[in-house]
């Protein structure tokens, strides 16, 4: 290695972004290959910085666009190290057609996704629009809910990625601004404990390799097709035992615990809000308050949206009486994605709780814990009652008239 | 660092191929498949291979075959380019960083794309690597249409040609505009070194292809390809279809060192008419009616003048 060793503090003040990197420093990536976007650009600014000081001693290649940059992350992946990227939006948008095939060709790969709204209307903000268009390109989804969370999944990511029995790439959500821009305190682990939590990356199939010439991204017909999609599918399906794995291991080193479905006060929760990203620390507040109040209130976030943790969500949403699912992104004429995925899992149990569908913060709109309080009120109703009393699907904080579907 | 073969005569080098097999469902007659085999015999050096989406690439990686005995990608119709340019990347990361074995040798890095990949929608990616130097060599299998999807004109398919979307008819003479001149933006990319070839000059070709691969930084090959399917000859003549073109000055052959010094590489003895190349190709054929002759002699004239501009240019060293 020829690289600088950075000197760090145990606990140091990153936003998200910087946390992002901070982890593609220390997992020493051999290439990185990007194109700007709001507001994932400081994790590449930060990561250039980083290779100009000479504390990366790899391959950091600005391309132009973020269909480049994807095509050359396949390229360098097949080719046979570790490869990230990060994006956002309109980007990621861009990068779509690249993600099915990175996953198809089962290639490793990190993509640091800084979430934010796709257009029109152009906008800037983070909500969820670019997370759930991507939630079924194959690759494995892992959210974060803070700096410190991007931070250390983001380093989980290369472990979980790169595991012999997965050989999938990996995406790292955090919210546009609300975690990229807030700069919060990270306790650090140093760069050998960091390498050594990693490992060194494994070559499969490497195009480097050249006692063994392989064939990336073959053509099939129906005659091998599904077969190639069955064993990818049974591939990230069998990727949670190794998520949580690699969650244990690096609790050992960290003392940080994650789950593949993490809960708040949920053991005697009657009502339930289920929500993504920084809102999920926001809702704790709101269910701390009206757990003041009497009320029974937790809450529940999906750590990793894919593979999705249907069995124990259901298991954790069991004993509860009234769910709200909040979703952050236009439904575009249906239901939100977060609700379909949560009533998919409830439906094969025997309770029948009352859900509904909150379509929320858009284009980076608030969501203040008053607004949660009062969602967690008109659960507690519908709990009381056994029935809903308001519509399936509402719009809150959105001016104008009262916008709500289905069943009003 | 040479590790080109020695080419002595045809017989040699023809009988040299390994790492482009048979094994593929390319039409009979198809010069995709004898431009790959000159490209690969060319050199002895490992070597990276990407194919772009088209006829090249589905016809052969079909799973579970291979007809590729080098290490090879596909990954879309467009970046190609970039498949081969991470590759690079990834290799100069792991020789800076000393985790190549020892005596690791340096591969050569290849993309291959149609005129479709190349001309047209690839064409951001393929600006992209020439403008970041990345050390690959870029091959056009210049076949002057979308083959695989069935014979749809490109930004390649040149004046007066019937293609399915571009059609002759009886109120239109076929594609509208002339071909695009890819060598010219490709030379003022800056690029060391970019050559037009044809499959039937092979002997050009491999020096070309070796100059290429002697090069430091990207290099851009232009190589005619005949296409028996949607040019409607014969498949047994290929190479005389490509001879026509070489010979008719329609495609002629030359290179650019460092965006400047051009060099014309083949002269023909008796250059022939362009309307002998054009009377060979059926698609064509309607513009042999009073109605649509005008458009033979306009070519001929550009032909000419296209000619006139080389040998100027080649002559001023400029
Ligand atoms: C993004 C995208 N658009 C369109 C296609 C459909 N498509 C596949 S191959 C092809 C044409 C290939 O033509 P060319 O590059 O000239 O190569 P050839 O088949 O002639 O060798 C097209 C349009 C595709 N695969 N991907
Ligand atoms: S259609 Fe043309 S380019 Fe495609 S395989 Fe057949 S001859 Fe070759």
């Amino acid at each position: 290695m020829n690289k600088k060793i950075m000197d760090i503090d145990s606990v140091e003040v990153w936003d998200g972004n910087m946390a992002a990197a901070q982890a593609l420093r220390q997992a020493d990536v051999d290439v990185v290959a990007a194109y700007p976007i709001t507001p994932s650009t400081p994790t590449v600014e930060n990561y250039a910085g980083f290779h100009a000081n000479g504390y990366v001693d790899g391959e950091f290649v600005m391309v132009e666009s973020e269909h480049a940059a994807m095509s050359a992350c396949v390229g360098a992946a097949a080719a046979g190290g570790r490869v990230a990227t990060a994006t956002s939006s309109q980007g990621f948008a861009l990068m779509i057609e690249v993600l099915y095939q990175a996953s198809g060709m089962r290639l490793p790969i990190t993509l640091v996704q800084v979430n934010r709204a796709l257009a029109a209307p152009l906008n800037v903000n983070g909500d969820h629009s670019d997370m759930y268009l991507g939630r079924d390109s194959g690759w494995i989804n892992t959210c974060a809910f803070s700096p410190q969370e991007a931070y250390d999944l983001t380093l989980c990511s290369f472990k979980i990625g790169e595991h012999l029995d997965v050989r999938l790439p990996v995406i790292v959500n955090q919210d546009g601004f609300m975690t990229s821009h807030t700069a919060q305190n990270v306790i650090t682990l140093d760069d050998e404990t960091a390498d050594k939590f990693v490992g060194p990356y494994k070559q499969v199939n490497a195009m480097l390799d050249f006692s063994k010439p392989v064939t990336h991204g073959v053509q099939t017909e129906e005659n091998w097709h599904f077969e190639h999609k069955a064993k990818q599918h049974a591939a990230l399906m069998a990727s949670t035992k190794v998520i949580d794995e690699v969650f244990a291991e690096f609790e050992k080193v960290s003392g940080r615990k994650y789950n593949r479905l993490e809960t708040y006060k949920m053991e005697d929760a009657e009502v339930a809000i289920v929500a993504l990203g920084t809102t999920y620390e926001s809702a704790q507040l709101a269910a701390d308050k009206m757990r003041a109040q009497g009320i029974k209130a937790g809450v529940v976030a999906p750590r990793v949206l894919r593979p999705f943790p249907l069995e124990e969500l259901a298991a954790t949403l069991q004993n509860v009486k009234a769910i709200a699912c909040m979703d952050r992104s236009a439904p575009g004429g249906t239901v939100g994605a977060l609700y379909n995925e949560v009533c998919g899992a409830l439906f094969n149990t025997p309770a029948r709780p009352v859900v509904s569908n909150i379509i929320y913060g858009l284009g980076g709109r608030d969501m203040t814990i008053a607004t949660l309080c009062e969602i967690y009120a008109e659960l507690d109703k519908d709990a009381k009652s056994g029935k809903r009393n308001g519509a399936l699907q509402r719009f809150v904080g959105v001016r104008g008239p009262e916008l709500s579907f289905y069943n009003k | 660092m040479s590790n080109q073969k020695e080419i002595k005569n045809l017989k040699s080098f023809s009988t040299a191929a390994e790492r482009f097999e048979g094994a593929h469902v390319l039409c009979p007659g198809c010069a995709h498949s004898i431009i790959v085999r000159e490209i690969l015999n060319a050199t002895n050096d490992n070597l990276v291979v990407s194919a772009a989406t088209g006829c090249l690439e589905v016809c052969t990686a079909i799973y579970p075959h291979t007809s590729w005995d080098c290490s090879w990608i596909h990954i879309g119709f467009e970046n190609s380019s970039t498949a081969v340019a991470g590759a690079e990347s990834m290799y100069n990361a792991l020789r800076n960083k000393g985790r190549l074995p020892e005596g690791y040798k340096a591969p050569k890095f290849v993309a291959f794309g149609g005129d479709g990949a190349t001309y047209d929608i690839g064409f951001q990616w393929l600006s992209g690597c020439f403008e970041r130097g990345h050390n690959m060599m870029y091959v056009c299998l210049d076949n002057e249409v979308y083959a695989n999807t069935g014979g749809q004109r490109s930004s390649s398919t040149p004046i007066g040609a019937s293609a399915t979307t571009s059609p002759a008819g009886s109120t239109s003479y076929g594609e509208k505009k002339n071909k695009k001149d890819m060598l010219s933006i490709m030379a003022a990319h800056g690029a060391p070194y970019v050559a037009q070839v044809a499959p039937n000059k092979w002997k050009d070709m491999v020096k070309k292809i070796q100059t290429g691969f002697e090069t430091e930084g990207p290099v851009f090959i232009n190589a005619m390809s005949a296409c028996t399917t949607e040019w409607k000859f014969p498949i047994h003549k290929t190479v005389e279809a490509s001879d026509l073109a070489v010979d008719s000055l329609v495609f002629p052959l030359y290179e650019i060192i460092n965006g400047k010094e051009l060099n014309i590489t083949y002269r023909p003895k008796n250059v022939v008419p362009v309307r002998d190349y054009l009377a060979f190709q059926p698609r064509f054929k309607h513009l042999f009616t009073p109605q649509y002759e005008y458009i033979i002699d306009e070519w001929q004239k550009r032909v000419d003048a296209q000619w006139d501009y080389l040998q100027r240019r080649e002559e001023a060293r400029v």
